[in-house]
């Protein structure tokens, strides 16, 4: 009680003196939402820490500007993320804002920021079909991909690998459907069968493990990010199955769950549009640094975010810190004339990236750590299903 | 056949838990009278407190057994200091209260275990399968959660219909004023009933704790499960709890792995794998709505 009543008071101050000048105007000011609480708090943590990364990289300045970045906890729920999306836009009024962890709470918070607050948003890891189709928006930008590219990647692989038959295992979220969708659109084999699990409550697989034992299909393939990927490998494991069906996942094995899950998830077959082993001299220096300044390896989510920011600073830098004229600010971005940690970066016209997807394997480094490692590309400047749809051509 | 029975130990795994932690709900609820929207809090101390002492004894089992009276403390404490203020007002005001319980426990936790959750490692003896029937491999830790469930089940039924708590507390759940005019001590009664509901709401927590994860509220959307399965069962009767988990659990677990299919023989599989999820999550409602309507005050209620 009494620290809401210190934020209302605090709030009154601000509304009634305003912003010191010193703090409304100079430098560059960039909102970041993610989740910091609750146990996916490890993928914000990710993602927070490459941003201060870049930032120190860019030695806190974009074009002569101090860099400000105002974290927000999206609590893992849309409606606190489109709240906080709100708070950003309209209070700290941000220039720039980036982060979204969430298929489910970029959507609710898209419109507060790219048409309400006509604010330039660049997603660093969320990326719905609807946003890459008939919702896209000149003033969304994405550094990650549309949530169909990565399981359409694993797809591919799995024909080359002839896999005959999948059954498939996701969230019942935006997601969890797009991922589902989109490895039907590139699998040829059979599907065996498929299951949505209630989000984010469910935890518990072992239903749907003994549905899978019983239909015995050459492999699975899931999509369950963060906490959820590390239950579910545990109970893959307990039930039995890790010894009888092979694992394909997206987003379910990575920096982030590896030090959960350890060696269980040794061998493991992912597909991912970054890699920590791509080579490149931005990626060795990031991931370098990255172990260096935090001990652990950086993920995706991660990786996404530092290139956020670079992108942004590549526009900021370009426009000599002028970033007031919103069109210039997106002509600027949409060039995407910076170092990507992938190597080479478009952006389609539907402002997704247009990229490699690479197969990865959970394996150990010389250090004993787990890690994943690149084995093969499965897709070459891929673009996504639904570019044809979004209207900006 | 072998995946029908894996399915009923699921849905009795899954009960189970749920009893666990309705037991003390529809006691509090039953004997008290007390809507305590802070039992889903008690769940998650459990499992914290099990998470801190199996990092000081590195053991599983000495950490969970010292966990339990750790929760019967909590619970006469919270029972001492919150709830017995709580008795004489009316429900919403105890809804008000236990839900500003809720968001103590929540902050509590934030600032002594941290924001991120934490996660409880099933114990290496239990880390593997067992068969149940020849070739027919169970996860030995759900096995354990069944035989734990049960032994607990036991003991409570004998609790409550064999001794002279039991007496009192089933007396509670008929009359709670005449008890008091028959001279039995109300007050000790009731921290005894609160800090035995905290035992077994903790104990649900730090055993579904390897299965899921410990996190801020956690208990909170199992609480809403637990609440509907007290209404089913009949406030106050342990048995209906019982059965009604039983009840519970078993849908689950059909929603989850016979629904699809089945839609799959009158809709197109397409439409079946989407309204399948959508409908087992709202089934154990239905079910509530459905013994509502049959019998108002639930399977084994005796009061109206």
């Amino acid at each position: 009680m009494k620290s809401t009543l210190v934020g209302a008071a605090a709030v009154a101050a601000i509304l009634a003196f305003g912003l010191p000048p010193a703090l409304a105007q100079q430098g560059v000011k960039i909102g970041f939402v993610s989740t910091f609480s609750g146990p996916q708090a490890a993928i914000g943590e990710d993602m927070r820490r490459s941003v201060d990364l870049a930032v120190e990289h860019l030695g806190g300045k974009m074009a002569g500007k101090p860099i400000q970045i105002v974290y927000e906890d999206d609590q893992f729920k849309p409606d606190v993320g489109k709240q906080k999306s709100e708070k950003l836009v309209q209070q700290d009024k941000v220039d720039f804002v980036s982060g979204y962890i969430w298929s489910n709470v970029l959507l609710a918070s898209l419109k507060t920021v790219v048409d309400e607050g006509d604010t330039i948003l660049i997603g660093a890891n969320a990326g719905p079909s609807q946003i890459a189709g008939e919702l896209c928006n000149k003033n969304f930008f994405s550094t990650s991909w549309q949530n169909d590219q990565t399981p359409m990647a694993m797809g591919e692989y799995l024909n080359t690998k002839g896999v005959k038959n999948l059954y498939l295992m996701g969230p019942n979220y935006a997601a969890g459907k797009d991922m589902l969708a989109g490895v039907k659109r590139t699998y040829k084999g059979k599907i065996e069968g498929e299951d949505y699990t209630k989000w984010p409550d469910q935890l518990d697989f072992s239903a749907e493990l003994a549905k899978i034992a019983q239909v015995k299909p050459e492999g699975i393939f899931i999509f369950y990010p963060g906490a959820h990927g590390v239950q579910f490998l545990k109970q893959y494991v307990q039930a039995g199955l890790s010894k009888t069906i092979p694992l394909y996942q997206v987003f379910s094995i990575d920096a982030i769950t590896l030090p959960q899950q350890g060696e269980l998830a040794l061998g493991t077959l992912g597909a991912q549009e970054w890699v920590n082993d791509l080579p490149n001299e931005q990626n060795k220096r990031y991931v370098a640094d990255f172990k260096k300044k935090y001990g652990v390896y950086p993920s995706y989510y991660g990786a996404q975010s530092y290139d956020a920011i670079m992108l942004i600073a590549s526009a900021v830098e370009a426009l000599k810190g002028d970033v007031k004229d919103k069109a210039k600010v997106r002509a600027e971005i949409a060039k995407a004339n910076f170092k990507s940690l992938r190597g080479g970066f478009k952006f389609n016209t539907n402002h997704f990236p247009i990229q490699n997807f690479y197969i990865q394997e959970t394996v150990k480094d010389a250090d004993g750590k787990m890690t994943v490692k690149t084995i093969a590309t499965a897709v070459t400047d891929g673009k996504d299903p639904y570019y044809q749809k979004c209207a900006m051509k | 056949m072998d995946y029908l029975l894996i399915q009923v130990l699921n849905g009795v795994q899954l009960g189970l838990l749920m009893f666990l932690l309705a037991a003390g709900l529809t006691l509090t609820f039953g004997i008290m009278d007390l809507v305590n929207l802070a039992h889903g809090s008690l769940y998650m101390m459990g499992a914290y407190f099990a998470w801190t002492l199996i990092g000081w004894t590195d053991s599983f089992v000495l950490g969970t057994l010292l966990a339990l009276p750790a929760c019967f403390l909590l619970g006469v404490i919270v029972e001492v200091t919150v709830a017995r203020r709580l008795y004489a007002r009316d429900h919403l005001e105890q809804v008000l209260a236990t839900f500003g319980l809720i968001l103590f426990f929540n902050e509590l936790v934030r600032a002594v275990w941290g924001p991120d959750g934490k996660s409880i490692a099933v114990p290496a003896f239990l880390n593997r399968t067992v068969n149940i029937l020849p070739g027919v491999p169970y996860p030995a830790y759900r096995f354990a959660l069944i035989a734990v469930g049960l032994v607990v089940a036991v003991v409570l039924a004998w609790l409550v219909a064999r001794t002279r708590l039991g007496m009192l507390i089933r007396a509670g759940a008929s009359n709670r004023r005449m008890i008091a005019a028959l001279g039995v001590n109300i007050e000790l009664l009731f921290s005894l009933v609160f800090g035995l509901g905290a035992v077994f709401a903790g104990l649900a927590g730090l055993m579904a704790a390897p299965i899921a994860s410990v996190k801020i509220g956690m208990g909170d959307d199992i609480l809403i499960v637990a609440f509907v399965i007290i209404v089913i069962g009949g406030i106050g009767s342990i048995k209906g709890a019982f059965v009604a988990a039983m009840v519970v659990g078993q849908i689950d677990i059909v929603g989850r792995a016979f629904l699809p299919d089945f839609l799959k023989t009158f809709m197109g599989a397409a439409s079946a794998s989407a309204a399948a999820p959508a409908i087992s999550q709202v089934l154990i409602y239905l079910v509530m709505a459905a013994v509502l309507v049959w019998r108002p005050t639930g399977l084994f209620g005796q009061r109206s």
